[in-house]
């Protein structure tokens, strides 16, 4: 819902996108949420617009460029919402080496969410990633284990500070997931928050 | 015994003008309801006008009706004058270069209008970027179905009648969560009330909305 409503912090957000880009049920969520909106703009009061505000509109139309829909190639990796902001798939993403084999890059967010991509070799255990608030983890190729739950394709891993655990990436094809963390201070307000149904655990 | 119950029916005590002040309101309701519908209907059509035949006298009708919504949401969130006016254009001409996009199975005019708002009002107020999800493509059988527009047509009416039968503790607390770009925390600052109230009366909210689309 605070997704829908706008109100999500950016790391949160691109975690959010990428995950209802991968998941039907959870954009059938979201589009409950947004209808919310809607039926509330339906019930809105308004607010006069200036004199000129349609002519300034057409002006606005015309000189728009034509419209490019943005629509997932079936063979991608990371889905349009990480992308934009790597610049690409993959294949594009500048990778830097953190050790035992292990890359990340960082997606560049305004706020204070912090957004990596990370790339674990198979069988390999996740970096030393001490995080003080709250991390969401979306994987996007391959799998990690956690201690007993295992988190492939699609799935979201919700961690607080009070998760000890130790993810290890399941051995084969490399585990590509992204993981978003925040300031400790904006945990309190953001667990019932990203908690709402749309991520589906 | 018999009188005892007889008292005790509410069909038959009390001011029979009751009863048929209730009838009348359930019948007012229902004429709303239609009328509701028909409105919706219609902005579907002018929707698939501009869309199909870049018609501007359907977007002119659409702009007169939503653009005032548009800037008054705009404003809730806390945009000054000017750029409530510069955005609410910004989102209305959106509403034409994405026209291709609309689609009536997945949303009635007015959701996709509050989404394109909701997004335009975080690029000017916020200076941030707003992750979307892909696109859904359309394949070349997949022609969105009449019958499942008019579902969910009728889905948002009935969604537009349940948050106006909502409480207005409940309503008032749902409307600033969407429209007032406020945390939890924050609305729990600005009403006074606790940050358990605030998150039970919300989801107390969202429940009942659910369950009056059941």
């Amino acid at each position: 819902m605070s997704y829908a409503s706008g109100n999500l912090a950016e790391g949160f957000a691109i975690v959010v996108a990428s995950h209802v880009s991968m998941c039907d049920d959870c954009r059938a969520r979201l589009e409950g949420f947004e209808a919310v909106g809607g039926a509330l703009v339906d019930q809105t009061e308004t607010a006069e617009v200036a004199a000129d505000s349609l002519a300034a509109t057409m002006a606005l139309i015309d000189a728009a460029p034509e419209f490019q829909p943005h629509a997932a190639k079936a063979d991608r990796v990371l889905p349009n919402p990480i992308q934009d902001y790597l610049g690409g798939d993959v294949d594009a993403v500048k990778w830097r080496a953190v050790g035992g084999g292990v890359r990340q890059a960082v997606l560049k967010t305004k706020d204070k969410t912090k957004v990596r991509l990370l790339s674990i070799p198979g069988g390999t255990a996740m970096p030393d990633h001490s995080h003080r608030g709250l991390e969401l983890t979306l994987v996007l190729q391959g799998a990690f284990l956690d201690e007993d739950s295992r988190f492939g394709p699609g799935d979201v891993e919700i961690a607080t500070e009070h998760l000890h655990h130790t993810p290890v990436a399941e051995e084969g094809q490399d585990c590509i997931c992204i993981a978003a963390t925040d300031a400790p201070l904006r945990f309190r307000g953001l667990i019932p928050r990203i908690a709402q149904p749309f991520i589906g655990i | 015994m018999m009188s005892a119950i007889a008292i005790e029916d509410p069909g038959l005590k009390g001011d029979p003008s009751e009863a048929l002040r209730r009838m009348d309101s359930i019948k007012k309701t229902r004429v709303e309801m239609e009328n509701r519908a028909a409105a919706n209907e219609d902005w579907i059509a002018l929707m698939e006008r501009v869309r199909d035949h870049k018609d501007r006298a359907a977007f002119a009708a659409l702009f007169e009706h939503f653009a005032p919504r548009v800037k008054a949401f705009l404003m809730k969130s806390g945009a000054a004058e000017s750029l409530a006016e510069e955005c609410t254009q910004d989102v209305m001409a959106t509403l034409w270069t994405k026209s291709q996009m609309f689609d009536p199975t997945r949303a009635s005019v007015s959701t996709w209008i509050f989404t394109i708002a909701r997004n335009k009002k975080i690029d000017a107020l916020r200076k941030l970027r707003r992750p979307e999800p892909e696109d859904l493509t359309w394949g070349p059988e997949a022609e969105p179905d009449q019958a499942d527009a008019l579902v969910l047509r009728q889905e948002s009416d009935r969604l537009t009648q349940a948050i106006k039968e909502l409480p207005d503790k409940q309503r008032e607390l749902i409307q600033q969560a969407y429209f007032g770009d406020l945390s939890h925390s924050e609305i729990a600052e600005i009403t006074g009330l606790p940050l358990g109230t605030i998150k039970s009366r919300i989801r107390l909210a969202l429940e009942r909305l659910r369950h009056a689309m059941g």
